[in-house]
């Protein structure tokens, strides 16, 4: 396949990625904003192999397929067995309107369009125009963690943020090390297990996950 | 001695001066009068035509030195196609609103003599038409003055009530603050063309030889900016706008908001791009901001009002933010240096300049026509005026389809104008504000959709349905004088929007001489009929054809089905079967305008109370329903209140200067005196 | 050669008028079996019209000239329209008369006298159709502009023949901001057509309506002429789309063969539009009208991803 078509579907899924990040950020059910996240994980890997395939680094077959079986498969399904074990409620509440997340996630969208302006100068890679939406994708995951109320869906934004640096390490200098990869995948693993354990602890501790419920843990009244 | 075109000008104002003197002479007889005004106003604003149209469509520039005005001084008066321009709108609306008044200032025979409003009528006219004449500061500081205190004494035409007075006061402050800072700007590049030696940099001419120094010309032109931007009712310096307007006798009203709004426009091209010329790109975009704030601010305004002038008044804000908008963008290209972009943007601000003269124009004769007759400004009193002034609401319709931009009248080829000079701006190098621009577009978009919904609830609630007022006055129609002027002014709407090739032709100079291009070379290169302002390809409106096509299609269907047509019944109302409707179940401004006052009711102070009186048995079916509304502007709060107080505070502290004891004055003199002493030795 | 432009022109006008009432007869009947429940068949919008043409027409007795002018306005405005978009043929006549951002205006001002007609008469529920219809307008235009703008900054211009040609010459089939645009407008059409999940276009109750409160006092052949109207504008838009994002098959010339083609490949896109629609439809439920705001913010985000994109990514 020629270079020019290995752009455009590089690009499309770029889009795809932004597309998801935003619509996990307007997405008003819990289930959703999983599926989504699923999503997303899969655009990621199946860019990461493309861009495997393309630029001989065959390490980064390794990854797409960690990338699919961790965040496609595996956290999700925690992440559903957490839901109906706690039986936390399907919706999610935010800080502030939905229009107005989106205008500062547009804005965000435009800042990190602004802020790789240089290294689109400098790089000679075919995926140097995505560094900007891998930075956009990391701040709306920031975003979302920002505006959210309830803890499972903090995490969700705490994930996409990952998924976005993830990206990042790929357009910027086509992946990182395995052994970076590796690492990484696991701590995703273990941080997964570790909040899953915390959060059966939260729930007995204050009987909801609501994080506003945390403000009682402060020190002066 | 050849007749210029500003000899034509010149006579017209002097004709204006006459006006004043007759008035004084006529005091007794109020019928002549009046219908000398109109005769008088009416031919002196058709001179200034006929100039202007000379003036731009020969591309002519003349020069005149007034032997009047300070020794060594001299007012200087000149007349170049910018102006000419200017003089044509100004020219064209006074016209049509002088004939109206012939009608509309009858309403006042026997309440209260009109030789004030005459007086002050035909100088506010001549001191409009001496700004965009003036060429040296000086002239353009009286002439801006005479329009102001004239203008000040038309609002306060009927001074017996409090709040009229109020809103004049507030009119007069703002409109010296803009003074002030015009004052100052300009002292600023006098001072920077002569080095501060002298005062010869005062001219006009002086100023264009000169070159500024960025720190300064930034100065000026933020000093110009504030200063006409008060004048034109931008956000936030718009608070005096919907107060004066509508105290004003209507004629009045429509002409402040139709023309007089219009030289501070004129103010900001004159200095921007005549006298400063080179500017970096941050000013267009500064002047492109404004635009799109006061655009949405001012018709979100206007969506929450109820009383009609009040809203016709809030639409003037919105529409000035279109125009800056046009500058804004031709500011931004020019200094790119994009020559032809910046034409079609200026050409944009100018033409939307023209066409909200001319519907503004309209939609306020209409407003007075409507008060005249029912002596009624709350439009939740009003409704069914369509029945009983058939001709006032045709024509108010015709305003209300060219100010919401709907084709083929002329709002819309402005403000399609206005979205293709947007659509080009792929063309800028700095990646910042390509992205940037394209918001501004969809906020314009979103404007444009927010009037068309204002002025379906103010033709809806005011002139269709039934009368919605506890009392039902007889209500006539406007009588002929109104009524042609209106109609002008609507024809004239309707020809702006059906042959703007050949407006766009006529006006194609003056971006030539401001920022280098002409744009009509393309627009009308694919014949008369279509506008075509970058390439045929790229872009194209056909006025005449649209508006053929209607007419066409209207007529086939008409007679097709009127060959073998059923017969008309008419009947009560359906309303799906509900048998005891009555007027007060209609929707008012308030409740039309509810559903956006909830979703874009943010930007005010929203206060909202329903309660329920029940009836003792049912508390389901309630006997009473007590509704309270205030729509508050924060701008009050947070700009000028504490503005207010502060030089309230201010004052009362050098008040404390005079203490009205001898002795403190004596001591005052005494150290003044040593002063001096000490420092003259 | 003129001539053959301007009977293709009135070919096209008349199957327009001639053939949305069929394309709005599928829809319900793929609805219908949707629904598990049975059609009445796809002929029954001429039986509807034929219907109200052969009524006399009620009039209220406050009715102006407005109420009685619109339904001829409206019915004309659409019309107007579908000699401009290219559905069969890229060379028309009347193309250059007008371009998309003309063509949103001609919506406008049906919109416009269909409001005015709607407050005409004085009863609650006209007022409250124009309310919410003017509201629901004036949220739906920036995402709309928004993505014109996103077309045209792909194709370089905002006359629809012109991007036609250009899409169809060009190569690349896969644009992210063409594909977030696309999505964009499918949330507008919904809007301006009055579809679930804006607007349900079968209901009469009262907390539901919005087109139809408008036009609730209308009858005979002036209602007639509106749900014309209405069946067409749902055409035009979906052409629209088809011009501005998937116009393969739309013929560059005025041959018979390629005017024959470009019917045929007309129908079959309108055929598998309807599926999207009903599936549209089926699937989601109406929303309250406050709801509308992030339905319609939705598709502003799309339609500004899809101009971003642009930049970012191509």
């Amino acid at each position: 396949m020629n270079l020019h078509a290995i752009a455009q579907i590089n690009s499309f899924l770029a889009a795809l990625v932004l597309l998801t990040a935003f619509a996990m950020l307007v997405q008003r059910r819990i289930n959703g904003l999983i599926h989504l996240f699923a999503w997303q994980g899969l655009f990621l890997s199946v860019n990461t192999a493309m861009i495997g395939f393309v630029a001989s680094k065959h390490h980064l077959y390794i990854s797409s397929l960690l990338t699919l079986s961790l965040k496609v498969i595996l956290l999700p399904y925690i992440l559903h067995v957490l839901i109906v074990r706690l039986k936390i409620r399907k919706e999610v509440e935010t800080i502030m309107n939905i229009p107005l997340t989106m205008l500062i996630g547009i804005i965000l969208v435009i800042f990190s369009y602004h802020l790789t302006a240089p290294v689109r100068e400098l790089s000679s890679l075919i995926t140097r125009s995505t560094l900007a939406v891998a930075l956009a994708t990391v701040m709306i995951g920031l975003l979302m963690m920002i505006t959210r109320k309830h803890a499972v869906t903090q995490i969700i934004g705490f994930l996409a943020m990952e998924n976005g640096l993830f990206f990042a390490a790929t357009s910027a200098t086509y992946g990182m090390p395995l052994v970076v990869e590796l690492g990484v995948a696991l701590d995703v693993l273990i941080a997964a297990f570790i909040f899953g354990i915390f959060f059966f602890h939260i729930h007995t501790t204050f009987d909801s996950l609501d994080v506003e419920q945390m403000a009682r843990l402060k020190e002066g009244d | 001695m050849s007749i210029e075109p500003v000899n034509i000008a010149s006579s017209s104002i002097a004709l204006l001066f006459l006006l004043v003197a007759l008035a004084a002479v006529l005091r007794r007889k109020q019928h002549a009068l009046i219908a000398v005004c109109s005769l008088v106003a009416g031919l002196a604003s058709l001179l200034s035509v006929m100039a202007g149209v000379w003036t731009v469509g020969s591309n002519i520039t003349g020069q005149v030195i007034l032997p009047i005005g300070l020794p060594d001084l001299p007012f200087h008066l000149r007349l170049d196609p910018l102006a000419g321009f200017f003089l044509t709108v100004i020219g064209l609306l006074s016209f049509f609103v002088s004939v109206y008044s012939a009608g509309y200032l009858k309403g006042f025979l026997g309440h209260r003599p009109v030789t004030r409003l005459v007086v002050f009528y035909s100088l506010f006219i001549a001191g409009m038409f001496m700004v965009v004449l003036a060429d040296d500061a000086l002239f353009f500081l009286v002439s801006w003055e005479v329009m102001a205190a004239a203008s000040y004494f038309l609002v306060m035409f009927e001074d017996e009530r409090p709040e009229n007075r109020r809103a004049a006061l507030l009119y007069l402050v703002v409109a010296h603050v803009g003074a002030i800072a015009i004052l100052l700007s300009f002292g600023v590049m006098a001072g920077i063309t002569t080095g501060f030696e002298s005062f010869n940099g005062y001219t006009f001419d002086a100023m264009r030889q000169a070159k500024f120094p960025v720190a300064w010309a930034t100065a000026a032109f933020l000093l110009s900016f504030f200063g006409f931007a008060a004048k034109a009712g931008v956000v936030p310096l718009h608070v005096w706008l919907p107060e004066a307007h509508p105290v004003a006798p209507s004629n009045v009203s429509a002409l402040m908001s139709g023309v007089m709004l219009k030289t501070a426009i004129y103010g900001i091209v004159r200095v921007t791009f005549d006298l400063l010329k080179v500017f970096p790109w941050w000013w267009g975009a500064v002047v492109l901001v404004f635009g799109l704030v006061s655009a949405v601010m001012g018709v979100l305004y206007a969506l929450m009002q109820h009383d009609l002038k009040r809203l016709l008044a809030y639409h003037s804000v919105e529409n000035i933010g279109i125009i800056l908008i046009g500058i804004g963008l031709a500011m931004i290209f020019t200094s790119f240096q994009l020559p032809m972009l910046a034409a079609l943007a200026l050409i944009a601000g100018l033409y939307h300049t023209l066409n909200h003269a001319m519907f503004k124009g309209l939609l306020f004769m209409g407003a007075g026509a409507v008060l005249h007759a029912t002596k009624e400004r709350n439009m939740e009193e009003m409704g069914g005026l369509i029945h009983r002034m058939p001709w006032t609401a045709a024509l108010f319709l015709v305003g209300c389809v060219s100010i919401s931009a709907l084709p083929p009248f002329n709002g819309f080829v402005s403000e399609w104008l206005t979205f293709q000079a947007f659509l080009l701006s792929p063309a800028l190098p700095n990646p910042l504000i390509r992205l940037l621009i394209p918001l501004g577009a969809a906020l314009l978009a979103l404007t444009g959709a927010l009037a068309a919904a204002c002025f379906v609830k103010a033709f809806g609630v005011t002139f269709l349905g039934h009368w919605r007022g506890r009392h039902n006055p007889p209500v006539h129609e406007a009588d002929w004088y109104m009524r042609s002027g209106m109609l002008m002014a609507a024809l004239t709407c309707l020809c702006l929007g059906i042959f703007p090739t050949i407006v766009i032709d006529w006006m194609d100079i003056i971006p030539e001489q401001l920022v280098g291009s002409k744009i009509a070379a393309t627009a009308g290169a694919y014949g008369w009929m279509w506008l075509t302002p970058v390439a045929p390809e790229r872009a194209s409106y056909s006025g005449p054809i649209v508006f053929v096509g209607f007419v066409f299609i209207f007529a086939v269907v008409y007679l097709i089905l009127h060959v073998r047509a059923g017969k008309i019944h008419r009947r009560p109302i359906w309303d799906c079967g509900f048998e005891k409707i009555n007027e007060r179940m209609q929707y008012n401004a308030t409740s039309f305008s509810m559903p956006i006052r909830r979703i874009f009711g943010f930007p005010f102070h929203v206060k909202e109370l329903v309660r329920l009186a029940p009836q003792s048995a049912h508390a389901a079916f309630p006997k009473q329903l007590h509704y309270f509304l205030r729509v508050r502007d924060r701008f009050w709060g947070w700009v000028y209140k504490p503005i207010i107080g502060a030089s309230f505070w201010v004052s009362r502290r050098i008040g404390n200067l005079q203490r009205g004891r001898i002795q403190t004055y004596l001591i005052y003199s005494f150290i003044t005196i040593i002063i001096l002493l000490v420092f003259t030795r | 050669m003129i001539l053959r432009q301007l009977a293709i022109e009135i070919v096209q006008v008349a199957l327009l008028i001639g053939l949305s009432p069929l394309f709005i007869g599928w829809v319900r009947m793929l609805k219908c079996w949707s629904q598990g429940r049975s059609s009445a068949g796809i002929l029954q919008p001429y039986r509807d019209l034929a219907k109200l043409f052969a009524k006399d027409v009620i009039l209220a007795e406050n009715a102006s000239w407005i109420f009685r002018f619109t339904p001829y306005l409206v019915f004309g405005t659409a019309v107007l329209a579908g000699g401009i978009i290219p559905i069969l043929s890229v060379d028309l006549p009347l193309a250059p008369t007008a371009d998309v951002i003309v063509l949103v205006g001609f919506f406008a001002v049906a919109r416009f006298f269909t409001a005015l007609a709607g407050m005409d008469i004085g009863a609650a529920f006209g007022g409250m159709g124009s309310s919410r219809e003017m509201t629901i307008a004036s949220l739906a235009e920036p995402a709309m502009l928004m993505s014109i703008f996103t077309v045209s900054l792909a194709n370089q211009s905002t006359s629809l023949s012109y991007i036609v040609q250009v899409i169809c010459s060009g190569q690349s089939v896969l644009r992210p901001s063409l594909a977030f645009a696309f999505l964009a407008f499918v949330l507008i059409t919904l809007t301006e057509t009055g579809r679930i999940p804006v607007d349900n276009p079968s209901t009469h109750l009262e907390l539901t309506m919005i087109h139809e409160a408008m036009i609730l006092e209308y009858s005979g052949r002036h209602l007639a002429l509106i749900e014309w109207a209405g069946m067409m504008k749902l055409s035009l838009f979906v052409m629209l789309g088809i011009a501005c994002f998937a116009p393969w098959g739309i013929a560059s010339g005025v041959g018979l063969m390629e005017i024959v083609t470009a019917f045929i490949a007309m129908t079959l896109k309108l055929g598998l539009v309807a599926f999207g629609i009903v599936l549209i439809e089926t699937g989601l439920a109406k929303m309250r009208l406050f709801r509308l705001t992030e339905f319609l913010g939705t598709a502003f985000l799309m339609a500004t991803l899809g101009m971003l994109s642009f930049y970012i990514l191509e």
